[in-house]
């Protein structure tokens, strides 16, 4: 019974939507957009959900005297900063807000994912093996491409960066088709899973 | 005091303490790390709270916008609560007609999206004539068929791949062979791009505001 209530609000929200898109007429297509733009105002609450327990976690870090708690008071500090500037100064361009992330957190993500250039070629290093030959295809198709981006690679031939494009263009399209196709089909199952109440792991049990 | 001077340094410092991961975990990475965690979260909380929960909630709620109070408006203020209700463990149950609302609304937008977008779009890119664009043309779209149908052959484990199912598999876990590497050459030249940029900040940016000019 518990789980009666959620699955009803699954079943009228999803249904709803499909319905939305098939009947563009009212009463649908007025109660469809309500619905979306509510979906959007829940969603947000998630976020603050998110950052109060991201606050719970950290407090529980310090308090406890937990592995690395020094460092919380460092995630609760950014946090308190930005908000306040956020919440007293707006996001104007040029206001505390904006200045913060244009010069500490938009620095620090581009490091984040550069950073990622040094793992991934690590990762790969130690996991590409020519061991058969699709490996070997994989391994080849990887490096036309990465030379074709870069100027070296036309310099040692002229061709490089055309059949690179040509390899983006071509079998990486088809490949990446199939996979879009076959990924589109799941995420269609999947969801008349969860609006007809199969899936209903989300709400935390089978109950 | 110059702010602009300011800022390059916050970011050249921050930039160069990420970087030290590079020799081993220490604490100028962990510091920076901790502090990217904190400030993102912030940021999206602003964002949500400026470009989401102020036009489309409280806006409509006490008609700031066009003057008509919207009451319907309370509904997802109260879901949007029950969402938080997770926080308290008594009533914490109350997430779940939240979360069921998100999910359902979710499942709805994305089944019908997806399913334009993803698989009818993309079946309707792959049926391509095969004559009347040259040779290399031919093959072209000939490669981009064959390799479609041969990859979603290879991802239907309904039927035993032996025969020319299986064949037809073999094809497709070649051309994904090719696509996966063809995207992470791809994946690869995008982070390095961004290593590229935060090079030239270091040194196009920060390093002359010591007197430094390369």
């Amino acid at each position: 019974m518990r789980l009666f209530l959620p699955l009803l609000v699954t079943f009228l929200c999803g249904i709803l939507m499909i319905l939305h898109f098939f009947v563009p007429h009212r009463p649908i297509s007025t109660l469809g957009d309500g619905l979306t733009e509510w979906y959007m105002i829940v969603a947000s609450a998630a976020i603050f959900l998110g950052s109060a327990n991201l606050i719970q976690v950290h407090v529980h870090r310090i308090s406890t005297k937990a592995r690395n708690w020094q460092y919380s008071p460092v995630v609760l500090g950014g946090f308190a900063a930005m908000m306040v500037a956020g919440l007293v100064w707006g996001l104007e361009e040029n206001r505390p807000f904006d200045y913060m992330f244009q010069n500490m957190v938009v620095p620090m993500g581009a490091t984040m994912f550069s950073l990622l250039a040094f793992f991934v070629a690590s990762a790969a290093f130690r996991a590409f093996r020519a061991s058969n030959w699709r490996a070997t295809l994989l391994l080849t198709s990887a490096f036309i491409v990465m030379l074709g981006r870069v100027p070296l690679g036309g310099l040692i031939w002229k061709r490089i960066p055309e059949i690179s494009e040509w390899m983006m263009q071509v079998p990486n399209m088809a490949g990446q088709r199939a996979v879009m196709i076959g990924a589109a089909l799941g995420v269609v199952s999947t969801s008349l899973r969860m609006i007809f109440g199969i899936e209903r792991s989300y709400l935390g049990g089978t109950d | 005091m110059n702010w602009e001077v300011i800022g390059i340094w916050l970011g050249a410092v921050l930039t160069l303490m990420l970087y030290s991961f590079l020799y081993r975990d220490n604490p100028f990475y962990k510091f920076a790390e901790h502090l990217f965690v904190g400030m993102s979260a912030a940021y999206w909380v602003i964002y949500s709270i400026y470009n989401v929960l102020k036009p489309n909630f409280w806006d409509e709620l006490t008609g700031a916008g066009d003057g008509t109070p919207d009451y319907l408006m309370i509904i997802p203020g109260v879901f949007g609560l029950f969402m938080l209700a997770r926080l308290i463990p008594r009533i914490a149950g109350l997430s779940r007609l939240a979360l069921a609302m998100i999910v359902g609304t979710g499942a709805g937008l994305s089944l019908v999206s997806t399913l334009q977008t993803n698989c009818l779009s993309q079946i309707e890119g792959t049926i391509v004539p095969l004559t009347g664009s040259g040779t290399m043309g031919f093959i072209n779209n000939l490669i981009i068929v064959v390799g479609v149908v041969c990859g979603l052959v290879y991802f239907f484990f309904s039927k035993p791949h032996d025969g020319i199912t299986g064949k037809a598999a073999g094809a497709g876990i070649t051309v994904l062979m090719v696509a996966f590497g063809a995207s992470f050459g791809y994946t690869v030249m995008a982070r390095v791009s961004l290593l590229i940029g935060q090079a030239q900040f270091l040194l196009f940016d920060w390093l002359p505001t010591m007197g430094i000019n390369l």
